[in-house]
């Protein structure tokens, strides 16, 4: 029990520590830095694989179309370290995700943090998100 | 409140010297940041003629933006010219990045395998031998320590050819000749020619910490040497530390194409 203690007290000095490295297969060309939404959804799919892991969402727009979402993070090994993990989402779960959408108006993006069922959050690393009210 | 902080200092200091020797029994990612930030100036003196174990350079390794080159010869220019770039100055939208290495999986190659994601590899060294085994693409390879001689005219392989001498008791110098033409040597789409030369020099300061220096020498392509890796640090991670796998597979690089790169052009 003890040794479990300080494990998690370990793990949790790390993650306060931890330096999120370089997004590091492709950079911001395709997307909007200006912009910061937040959509409430629910997943429809959450892949955990090279290049890059991405999460599938249906999600309402401000002109109430459902549209399904995916937005990518980093690959597995950047996002175990932060936290993440092949079983972080099943398919029904209700979210909330902070991201920055591509320019060109598709439902795609690059998540910064999303809100779990259970309360807590989970952070993709990278520049903070700017607050912003949810769509829907 | 000081005596919080001290707690925090006291845990943090206790976690990082601890943490070596607890590595989770698999797939270990990398070491914890604190670990790699940790002095190492007191550690135990280095083996001799011993580079073996795990070594982690943790988000240094992994030069996402890519490397400030020379300026390129003509030759260069022309050959960059085709190669479109996610990253860099010459980043491009993800829709139209043509990098062989993140589209297709084809192999990073060598030298972009010590240029860019350069994450945990382990050294095992044999009487001919030394074999580095990369986290990243779960790749090898073999730099012999037999006294051969570099080839004189080699085919080109995606990883080259390499060999290895000690050039003092701490101090490992690969020099690899061979590259395939068709490696990017970087995320921002530096190109190399079949006639690239690469020194990498592994000096181990002491047991738990070691430096990379490599250097390019390829006057067709650029217009002088230079050092995209000097003394980058590598911390010794615990000898249960369990890799986790890192392959490019081309049925989930297409899957992420279709998800999403391809939908992200501005066209």
């Amino acid at each position: 029990m003890k040794a479990t203690r300080f494990g998690v007290t370990c793990v949790a000095f790390a993650l306060l520590v931890l330096s999120a490295p370089a997004f590091a297969h492709h950079g911001t060309a395709s997307f909007d830095t200006t912009k910061d939404l937040t959509l409430k959804g629910t997943v429809t799919e959450w892949i955990w694989a090279n290049p890059h892991c991405f999460l599938k969402f249906d999600a309402m727009d401000e002109t109430g179309t459902v549209r399904n979402w995916a937005v990518e993070v980093s690959n597995p090994t950047d996002m175990t370290k932060r936290g993440w993990a092949r079983s972080s989402f099943k398919v029904g779960d209700a979210v909330t995700v902070n991201l920055q959408p591509v320019k060109n108006g598709a439902p795609i993006g690059r998540l910064r943090t999303v809100n779990l069922p259970d309360g807590s959050t989970l952070s993709a690393g990278g520049p903070a998100a700017a607050p912003a009210a949810p769509v829907q | 409140m000081k005596e919080l902080y001290a707690v925090a200092i006291g845990v943090t200091i206790t976690c990082a010297l601890s943490a070596p020797a607890r590595a989770q029994e698999w797939n270990d990612a990398g070491l914890p940041q604190s670990v790699l930030d940790a002095p190492k100036t007191n550690a135990p003196a280095a083996p001799r003629r011993d580079i073996s174990g795990v070594w982690d350079a943790g988000g240094a390794g992994i030069a996402g933006p890519g490397h400030e080159s020379p300026p390129w010869t003509d030759w260069g220019r022309q050959k960059a010219a085709g190669f479109k770039p996610g990253n860099g100055p010459r980043a491009v939208y993800e829709a139209d990045i043509n990098d062989p290495l993140s589209t297709v999986c084809d192999p990073a190659g060598f030298p972009r395998l010590v240029m860019y994601e350069t994450r945990p590899f382990q050294v095992v060294q044999t009487p001919n031998q030394v074999l580095i085994l990369y986290m990243f693409e779960k790749r090898w390879r073999v730099i012999w320590t037999d006294g051969r001689q570099l080839p004189k005219d080699p085919d080109p392989r995606w990883y080259g050819y390499s060999v290895g001498r000690w050039e003092d008791d701490s101090t490992f110098v690969v020099n690899t000749v061979g590259s395939d033409e068709r490696t990017w040597l970087d995320n921002a789409g530096n190109p190399h020619s079949a006639d690239l030369k690469v020194e990498e020099r592994y000096h181990r300061v002491n047991r738990d910490l070691m430096e990379l220096t490599v250097t390019i020498d390829d006057p067709k392509t650029y217009t002088r040497t230079w050092m995209p890796r000097n003394r980058m640090p590598l911390t010794l991670a615990p000898a249960n530390f369990d890799m986790m796998e890192m392959i490019c597979s081309p049925t989930e690089v297409m899957d992420f194409r279709k998800n999403i790169s391809d939908r992200t052009n501005n066209k």
